[in-house]
């Protein structure tokens, strides 16, 4: 194996194969991301982009082809699992926040449990991450006393309290308001310019197009098509991309 | 009808005395009782939704065993025939603790483990009610199964729970009297004995069940202040268990 490779690329996913029972969600999918690459994956509802990313973390099992995630292959062995889970970040369509726990708690449980933080230096770390999303003055607050936008920004600093090496988005817009899609927007694009690795599911064209390195167009469990942003909005390669373009960005 | 209470009976204590006293086993089978079952019932519950088959088949192997067998039953198995079972010093030991223990512990068992079936059948409801996204966010951040199950799922589920824990806490209350069939002297076999005493059926009983109905309502009304003390912010407050009758006394309006 190519040692340089074998250092700089986060995630290796090769001919990734999910089945649910007999359908095939994800069809010998091959994506390989280095670090500091922002991945923008997108493709019409059902295509298996949220298959793809959760497979990236393990909250769905691959069935076939391999997913190496900072060097570490993804078996069933659930202390390794719990290894890669540490080090990759989500964030969610429906934010996920606990509801039970204050915003300050939510953000404090993962960083005192799987990493050993004292409480002391776990709410320091989360109150650091909650400056950065904008909202360290709710962090005494509930999820439920939030607005969405306000939430899916905790989501973030949620997972960024874990110091992740990378990020995965799963249409973290998508369940807002419009108002609101701007705020978490203005978040991710911040995270970019830091150098987070990313991948995200999203269908906001215009954040594609400002932060993206490369954009992956999902169909029918297959990566249809793989092109830095000026390529892939300006001549897409595929008629399926071409016919997708045309409905989102009309 | 209630002048019986005030006259003495035959071991020169007041009938009264007798009633509070058969309230005091009542009410330490009912709260200890509810503790064990409480106990025994969230790892259960939690032990019905394992992802380990073993795991998931013994909870529910206890569940149905001890929540189809009929209390009364169950109370006569604890009482006679488990001594039988035991090593025969053991045996032999339980069946001559002295009086009031060896009714109170079996009826303590009984009313705890038939009473934990029905909480874990609660307890598994309300982690199954639970949105997926949960335990997969939980998951996502790296914490362990047991982390999740102990931080995110089980609070939530309990607080989710706490009206039909309200039904499973006046549940295990009102099964109490059936240890008087071991010949534990709870409120129900006082009752009885002033009425053998006395002949005054009608005043023994109106007592015990004045006395069952207030409690009933002091330990409803408990239930509502521990729901509001946990309830989450921002969310909608959850519904309180129906019961028309402590309706009546209780929150009006409540729906
Ligand atoms: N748990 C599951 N059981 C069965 N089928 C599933 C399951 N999860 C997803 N699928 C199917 O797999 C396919 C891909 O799903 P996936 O959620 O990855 O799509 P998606 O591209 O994220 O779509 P969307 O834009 O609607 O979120 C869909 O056809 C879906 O019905
Ligand atoms: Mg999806």
């Amino acid at each position: 194996m190519n040692q340089s490779n074998a250092n700089t690329n986060v995630v290796e996913m090769i001919d990734v194969c999910k089945r649910y029972g007999t359908f095939e969600a994800l069809k010998k999918v091959n994506l390989s991301v280095r670090k500091g690459e922002r991945i923008i994956i997108c493709g019409p509802s059902g295509s298996g982009k949220s298959t793809l990313i959760r497979c990236i973390n393990r909250i769905e099992q691959h069935d076939a082809g391999s997913i190496v995630v900072e060097g570490q292959e993804l078996t069933g062995a659930e202390r390794d699992i719990a290894k890669v889970r540490r080090e990759v970040g989500m964030v969610f369509q429906s934010f996920n926040l606990f509801p039970h726990l204050t915003i300050l708690e939510n953000c404090t449980l993962a960083p005192r449990r799987a990493r050993g933080l004292s409480k002391a230096e776990a709410e320091d770390r989360a109150m650091h991450y909650l400056s950065k999303v904008r909202i360290p003055d709710q962090a005494k607050k509930y999820p439920g006393q939030l607005s969405g936008g306000q939430q899916q920004r905790v989501a973030i600093a949620r997972a960024l309290c874990m110091e992740p090496r990378v990020m995965l988005f799963d249409e973290p817009t998508s369940a807002l308001d419009p108002e609101m899609v701007k705020e978490v927007l203005d978040t991710m694009i911040g995270l970019a310019e830091e150098g987070m690795t990313m991948l995200c599911v999203t269908h906001e064209m215009g954040f594609a197009k400002q932060v993206a390195d490369r954009v992956v167009f999902m169909d029918g469990g297959q990566k249809i098509e793989e092109a830095d942003p000026q390529t892939f909005f300006g001549a897409p390669e595929n008629d399926r991309t071409r016919a997708f373009l045309q409905q989102v960005l009309h | 009808m209630f002048d019986v209470l005030f006259q003495r009976g035959f071991d020169g204590r007041l009938y009264l005395e007798w009633l509070l006293s058969g309230l005091g086993w009542t009410l330490a089978l009912a709260f200890i009782g509810w503790w064990i079952a409480f106990a025994i019932g969230v790892l259960v519950g939690v032990g019905r939704t394992s992802k380990s088959r073993v795991i998931a088949a013994l909870s529910r192997l206890y569940v149905e065993i001890f929540r189809n067998i009929p209390v009364l039953v169950q109370m006569f198995l604890w009482y006679f025939v488990l001594p039988e079972l035991l090593p025969t010093g053991l045996g032999t030991w339980v069946k001559q603790l002295p009086p009031p223990w060896g009714a109170f512990f079996p009826a303590l068992l009984c009313l705890g483990t038939y009473t934990a079936a029905r909480v874990a059948e609660q307890v598994r409801a309300g982690i199954e009610a639970l949105p997926q996204g949960q335990e997969e966010a939980a998951a996502a951040l790296g914490l362990s199964q047991l982390d999740t199950r102990r931080f995110v799922v089980v609070p939530q589920a309990l607080r989710l729970i706490i009206p039909s824990l309200t039904s499973e806490v006046m549940g295990i209350y009102k099964n109490t009297s059936v240890a008087l069939t071991i010949g534990l002297l709870e409120l129900t076999a006082q009752a009885r004995q002033i009425s053998e005493n006395t002949f005054q059926t009608f005043g023994a009983f109106a007592s015990a069940t004045i006395i069952y109905l207030l409690l009933a309502l002091v330990a409803y009304r408990l239930m509502l202040w521990i729901d509001a003390k946990y309830h989450i912010p921002g969310t909608s407050p959850s519904k309180p268990a129906r019961k028309p009758l402590f309706g009546l006394f209780g929150k009006r309006g409540a729906a």
